[in-house]
């Protein structure tokens, strides 16, 4: 390549003169938080994919009783990354892709707070997500073939001792997710101080959209989830490396320990995943009923309830390890709680569309889905947390079941319903409208396809992880049908890929704002400029689009 | 389209009138708060683990309570904030005195530590492996340590790069923030030293 000097002979934007190199230099020195939040989005979207190779694997491996596609394992190794991706490489990005394409474009802001920091955040997540990866080369170190890590997402002690587990795949778990989780805190950070300074003009926190709100409680739930996590990684990496005796039960350590604190991250975190569902349902709704949110301050109250209730619900997943009854109660009371505050949301999502002249377009259909599937999840949840109940199906497949229920076909419903929704934003071009529809429905029949059988098999007593499994047992039906399942989710989402695709490069002009908005993200161009907004808005009521659309009627009279 | 939002003469005030706190308060204070949720995860596993060593030495054995780095490191705070006090006024001769006390008062912490350990380490056998106590003792203060380095590693550039002629009075607002964070480091000392120096010993 020939040399380019392009602090002086940088091309002008949109000319043409701009080959793949100049483009190339353009995404990676980038600080716009538009294209750090693309390539959040798309990077989440590639380790889904993966991901879901790996479920799909999985979901062959357990179709047949008896059987053998891939070794032990290697099987071991597939549930284990299918977790871990899903949880920190999918579903972490997501929180940060989102909120940095939006939150800055909504509250009326020419870029983040810290756009440099931003794009420290995108690329040290980027590489973490590789560092977990490089594992399956480097995870024996210079013993031979490579290993990824083996341990489960949850990783617990002592397994990932230093005796019992051999080789460094453990070590690529724990610092690919430490590294990962710094561009994660970095973006929270970046999150929480544009909520607060870079609102524009008449952008009160009262104002402020659900979107914003939501994702501010969220970042905030990111700054004090991560670092037991963090500090329990560093703990194991000394166990395993100084021969620190943190989690060694012969020497006094505690296997415990490690399981408190990683659920004290780890309940959380599941709040962290499914909060840009509740942000991206609490904009979609609204618009495709054409009513303002039902109960906005009740929102925003619940939203904050569950940001500190959820510290407090850690333990239950722990019912099994023989806490005192007094812990057992307190945490099964605090997790009922918790579903207090996410049945106000429900009950005003589903408020918010009675009376409204609802739009069922594609966004829609999956916020309309996640209502019903989140509500099911929920149930179980609420299930679960009833301690003897627990005892019965703990480690089984119910759980497996009810958490799937709650991140996929909760997080991912309502991760695509925004993807579709801001889609004609981001692009500038209007998605395909029928095969939206192709990929909801055939979606829809995939995950039930998949996760309500898993609730049979576990209730039938299947214990989770397990490598393969005989046949009278009762759980051949179940399984076969989750592998089905799983295939017709994975024709959904290769649907999917296609219509962004295809829609990004010829689909219909779809003008700056195509769903008749409320949120200043449509008052701009699509896509938006570098610079957002030639003029940075004044507002006077949470739906400022409407005061503009509607002179004669605006809400800030009524606010 | 964005600039109809915004045609009326209130608007105008509003956009006059309208404040909204520094980016990077809100940033330090953030910051601040989710390094304390990981000295809090340290401390809490220290208490866990009193008494929980399978064999010695055990900390009231082998520890001295460090008055001297203590006085040291919490005056420090005193003197960064007179250094910042200077500063405000465009006294440089009076910063740089102040914020070299500041370093010099850290690096006796820092000193004071490495002293420490050493005596830990070859006269009392003690390190990370041999117990619990070992292994809790040395990644909560190396924690510490480990934070008070890298403010070290600001305090020297501040002052390196004022001394090599750059105008420090045009950041007061980042020294600001550095001195937060270094107060933020002498206020988890004092729980540290609490915990391990004075509960733990008993």
């Amino acid at each position: 390549m020939a040399s380019i000097d392009y602090p002086l002979e940088r091309p002008k934007v949109g000319t043409k003169d701009w080959g793949f190199a100049e483009h190339m230099y353009d995404w990676v020195a980038t600080v716009d938080h538009k294209k750090l939040g693309i390539m959040y989005i798309v990077s989440a979207l590639l380790f889904l994919v993966i991901a879901g190779i790996m479920a799909l694997v999985i979901r062959t491996q357990l179709a047949l009783p008896n059987g053998h596609v891939v070794a032990p394992d290697t099987y071991n190794r597939l549930f284990t990354m299918h977790g871990t991706t899903m949880v920190f490489l999918l579903g972490m990005p997501l929180v940060a892709g989102f909120s940095n394409y939006l939150v800055p474009l909504m509250i009326g802001a020419r870029d983040m707070a810290f756009p440099r920091l931003n794009a420290f955040g995108f690329w040290i997540f980027l590489f973490g997500g590789f560092l977990l990866y490089f594992s399956y080369l480097g995870g024996s170190g210079l013993y031979g073939a490579g290993s990824a890590p083996d341990v489960g997402w949850f990783a617990y002690a002592p397994l990932t001792e230093k005796p019992f587990s051999l080789g460094h795949s453990t070590d690529y778990w724990a610092l690919g997710i430490i590294v990962s989780g710094i561009g994660t805190i970095a973006s929270a950070i970046n999150v929480i101080a544009t909520t607060f300074s870079l609102r524009c003009p008449g952008m009160t926190l009262s104002r402020m959209p659900m979107f914003v709100w939501v994702m501010l409680i969220d970042s905030w739930l990111i700054l004090v989830a991560f670092p037991p996590l963090t500090a329990a990684q560093i703990m194991l990496l000394l166990d395993r490396y100084l021969g620190a005796n943190f989690f060694y039960t012969q020497r006094g350590g505690s296997a415990v320990l490690w399981q408190h604190l990683f659920w004290i991250f780890g309940h959380p975190e599941v709040y962290i995943l499914i909060f840009p569902a509740f942000a991206i349902l609490s904009e979609v709704i609204p618009i495709f009923s054409r009513k303002p949110i039902f109960g906005r301050p009740a929102m925003v109250g619940a939203v904050v309830a569950i940001g500190f209730i959820s510290l407090g619900v850690w333990a239950h997943h722990m019912f099994a390890v023989g806490m005192t009854s007094y812990a057992n109660s307190f945490f099964a009371a605090s997790t009922m709680l918790v579903g207090i505050p996410t049945g106000i949301k429900i009950f005003n999502w589903t408020a918010t569309m009675y009376g409204g002249k609802v739009n069922l377009k594609t966004p829609m259909l999956f916020c309309c889905g996640f209502l019903l599937q989140f509500l099911i999840a929920g149930l179980t949840g609420i299930m679960l947390a009833i301690a003897p109940f627990d005892w019965q199906l703990h480690d089984s497949y119910f759980v497996v079941g009810h958490f799937h229920f709650t991140l996929a076909e909760g997080l991912v419903f309502g991760i695509f319903a925004g993807l579709y929704y801001w889609f004609p934003k981001i692009t500038g071009r209007m998605y395909n409208e029928k095969l939206g529809k192709w990929h909801f429905w055939l979606f829809v029949i995939g995950v039930n396809l998949t996760f309500i059988p898993m609730h049979f098999a576990g209730i039938l007593g299947m214990p989770r992880r397990i490598y393969t499994y005989q046949a009278g047992r009762g759980w051949e039906f179940w399984q076969f049908s989750a592998t089905i399942g799983a295939y017709i989710q994975a024709i959904a989402v290769a649907i999917y890929v296609w219509n962004v695709v295809h829609s990004a490069i010829k689909g219909e002009p779809a003008g700056d704002d195509p769903w008749d908005g409320w949120t200043l993200e449509w008052a701009t161009t699509s896509p938006p400029p570098e610079y957002n907004f030639e003029k940075l808005p004044v507002v006077r009521s949470s739906r400022p689009l409407w005061d503009l659309k509607h002179p004669h009627d605006p809400d800030w009279k009524y606010e | 389209m964005a600039d109809a939002l915004d045609l009326t003469a209130d608007a105008l005030t509003l956009e006059r009138e309208w404040k909204t706190p520094d980016r990077g308060t809100v940033g330090i204070i953030f910051l601040i708060i989710t390094e304390s949720v990981l000295f809090l995860t340290f401390v809490a596993v220290y208490l866990v683990y009193i008494g929980a060593s399978v064999t010695g030495p055990y900390p009231k054995d082998v520890l001295e309570t460090p008055i001297l780095a203590t006085v040291c490191l919490l005056s420090s705070s005193l003197t960064i904030v007179a250094a910042e006090w200077a500063l405000e006024r465009n006294r440089i001769g009076m910063f740089r005195i102040w914020w070299l006390v500041t370093i010099v008062l850290g690096l006796y912490f820092l000193f004071d530590t490495g002293m420490e350990w050493k005596k830990l380490i070859y006269v009392d056998h003690l390190t990370i492996s041999t117990n619990l106590f070992g292994t809790t003792f040395y990644s909560l203060v190396g924690l510490h340590a480990s934070h008070v380095t890298v403010g070290m590693i600001f305090l020297l550039l501040v002052i390196g790069v004022n001394l090599l002629g750059f105008p420090i009075e045009t950041q007061k607002r980042r020294v600001k923030f550095l001195s937060w964070y270094w107060h933020f480091v002498d206020a988890v000392w004092v729980i540290v030293f609490t915990v391990v120096y004075i509960i733990s010993t008993r």
